[in-house]
């Protein structure tokens, strides 16, 4: 889709330029020019928001990083410091730890909608799964960030995360321990833990950019898909990148940033645990140990089995899966619009895993509704699998799906709407 | 709808406190209307100044508030004292003294060298060290005031009804633990703390009247603002923020219909 170039330097300096180092080619080829299928809507623009977030993330984490003190003793107290004596030090560390859940939010209606629309479908595999490795990545860094300020739940979920690794002395004898010992290069989570996150924390968006990349290229050979989940078939399918869909996603990233500003400014610590405005206390097991809401389906997963090798192969199998996504789903079929019975299962699988997230809300022996969670959690967790390892590969056999539309253009414009342009 | 996600789950998480059910379990915490509540919330000096008082004439026994300066309480969005009532606030407190000129730490008796305390110092924690707290507490250790409102689920609410909640008759059968105190809104009822409010037992300069309610709503204010210094900055800050996010993302709507005008 991305065909031969147009771009025509204008100046004697473009033309030199051109010839050297053909950067504003690649700008214009990629963002003026680059062949968008005219039809994409509100659920396209997140790709545009978390490139927003990313880089929201990447500011305000450098500056923190400025007056952040990565020691078990001093870390709590230079991040006080930063709420209280820091010129805007409060804006920039709310933006930051609210920063990462609205990125989060983002990059679940952004693989939603890739599920919903099939996006993960041939040609778009390496497309897919760079996406799962930055989301990854995300979980890694989130994860390492939420340990820095040293609070209660920081120091916990760092030792119960890493924990996890000590389930493989079930398999080698002393695995596991001597690979936890060398996370944290101590005998505990500690000061050395706490450095060598911080260095990981401040490495790892980097590369996340770096992924964030190849995954724009990795867009940008096969283009995008759409809603409809059929191919462009012409110019008259597709509207260039600029200026129709840097003024939209530049317009819903508005909207987003609004919702962002409600959070940091209004709501600061909603998503927050308040144990984490206790100083980190090895002595001090706090009563219900939970991770951030972004990581809480996971968290359930695990939880759900009461072996603890297997309920980290689960939460690392359920990780994993997605990866395989573009190979289980064997519908011909992108769009979920013209697959009435996916359709339907993909809602449940979204319901799916809200309640798992609420699962893992609860402390482990919670019982809501008149309902046992980690039962509930069992039966989410089998639905979890059986969605991607049953329903997509049995579904892809047995489904009927709609008639597709011959083109993009004749759906959007009408059937009796000459080609635009 | 895909908004519902992290919404619910947060939900989730705020709404998890258990019910009154069985023995120990917390009771349902009053609520206040705080005036730092609602997006243009700012604290009421009036609480603030009185709830400095309550701090310092009574939870300081105790509780230490080290992460204070005394020039905050001049700054602005805090209690609103002038600055020479300020640093007059200041030099009332003892801080250790760094060695005098000949190099000496202690006086002639044996004593830590003190000084009047500054502007940049912090408020002194009544006790030495956490062995000194624990062995002058039962065992316990009173926490640091600075940020326990942000540090506690319920946060201003819980405050205020641990402090105002004692004095309730413990519920047949229940045997409050020797050498606690009986407190409903805490996890467990046993509370080491002992009642440490009593009706009029501060008595405040403008003759505002010092119930056990008033009292602790001031104090609850006072370290709503010591956890959360800036949060005045914030709700103005955020109001300009949204006016100049809503005006931006309507100019950015209407140059996105108007380019798309000729798509479709």
């Amino acid at each position: 889709m991305s065909g031969p170039s147009t771009y025509v330097p204008q100046t004697d300096l473009t033309r030199w330029l051109d010839s050297r180092l053909p950067i504003l080619r690649l700008a214009h080829d990629t963002i003026w020019t680059f062949p968008t299928p005219r039809n994409l809507n509100f659920w396209y623009a997140f790709g545009a928001i978390l490139t927003f977030c990313l880089g929201v993330q990447i500011v305000t984490g450098i500056v923190l990083a400025m007056h952040y003190v990565p020691n078990a003793g001093m870390a709590f107290d230079s991040v006080e410091n930063i709420m209280r004596d820091v010129n805007y030090g409060w804006l920039l560390r709310y933006v930051h730890s609210n920063g990462a859940s609205m990125f989060f939010l983002a990059v679940y209606v952004h693989m939603f909608r890739g599920l919903y629309y099939g996006s993960f479908k041939a040609p778009r595999e390496m497309l897919w799964i760079l996406g799962v490795i930055i989301y990854l990545l995300m979980v890694v860094t989130a994860f390492m960030g939420y340990v820095l300020p040293w609070g209660q739940m920081s120091f916990w979920a760092a030792t119960v995360i890493t924990n996890l690794f000590t389930s493989l002395d079930q398999v080698i004898p002393h695995l596991g321990s001597v690979i936890a010992t060398w996370l944290w290069g101590d005998f505990a989570v500690g000061d050395a833990t706490l450095n060598r996150f911080f260095s990981l924390h401040y490495l790892l968006p980097f590369v996340i950019a770096a992924v964030v990349g190849l995954h724009i290229w990795a867009l940008h050979v096969p283009g995008n898909n759409n809603p409809l989940g059929i191919d462009v078939k012409g110019p008259q399918d597709s509207l260039p990148f600029h200026p129709y869909y840097t003024a939209k996603d530049a317009f819903y990233t508005g909207l987003f940033a609004i919702l962002f500003a409600v959070l940091v400014f209004y709501l600061p610590e909603f998503v927050g645990n308040p144990d984490n405005n206790i100083p980190a206390n090895p002595l001090v097991t706090p009563t219900d140990i939970v991770p951030e809401w972004y990581l809480l389906p996971f968290y359930a997963m695990l939880r759900s089995v009461p072996q603890k090798l297997i309920g980290v192969l689960v939460l690392v199998g359920s990780l994993l899966t997605l990866a395989f996504i573009p190979w289980l789903d064997w519908s011909p079929v992108r769009s979920n619009r013209f697959r009435p019975l996916m359709k339907q299962l993909f809602w449940v699988f979204v319901v799916d895993c809200i309640v798992l997230g609420y699962c893992g809300s609860q402390s482990v022996d919670a019982v809501r509704f008149g309902m046992p969670m980690v039962v509930v959690a069992r039966v989410a967790t089998a639905y979890y699998f059986a969605f991607f390892w049953l329903i997509m590969p049995i579904l892809g056999l047995i489904e009927t799906p709609k008639p597709l539309p011959d083109s993009i253009a004749k759906s959007v414009l009408g059937t009796s709407a000459a080609p635009a342009e | 709808m895909r908004f519902a996600l992290p919404l619910g789950l947060a939900l989730a998480v705020v709404s998890s406190a258990p019910a009154l059910a069985a023995v120990g379990d917390q009771m349902p915490l009053k609520h206040v209307e705080w005036s730092f509540e609602g997006p243009l919330g700012t604290f009421n000096r009036a609480d603030l100044q009185h709830g400095f008082q309550v701090y310092k004439e009574v939870c300081s026994a105790c509780h230490s508030l080290n992460r204070v300066a005394f020039h905050t309480l001049s700054e602005e969005g805090g209690p609103g004292f002038t600055d020479p009532q300020m640093k007059a606030i200041a030099a009332a407190y003892k801080i250790p003294a760094g060695p005098n000129d000949k190099g000496e730490t202690v006086d002639d008796k044996g004593q830590p060298l003190m000084r009047s305390g500054i502007p940049s110092d912090y408020f002194p924690a009544p006790f030495a060290n956490e062995d000194a707290a624990r062995a002058a507490n039962g065992g316990a250790l009173p926490p640091d005031l600075s940020i326990i409102v942000k540090a506690r689920p319920g946060g201003p609410d819980y405050v205020y009804s641990i402090i105002s909640g004692f004095g309730q008759k413990p519920p047949p059968g229940f045997k409050v633990t020797e050498g606690k105190y009986y407190n409903p809104y805490f996890i467990g009822w046993n509370i080491a703390m002992p009642p440490p409010l009593t009706d009029n037992q501060v008595t405040f300069a403008d003759g505002a009247p010092a119930k056990i309610e008033d009292e602790a709503k001031a104090v609850v204010t006072f370290l709503s603002w010591t956890s959360e210094p800036h949060l005045e900055d914030r709700h103005r800050m955020g109001l300009g923020v949204m006016v100049f996010l809503i005006v931006l993302s309507g100019l950015l709507y209407f140059s996105y219909r108007r380019v798309w005008k000729d798509a479709h």
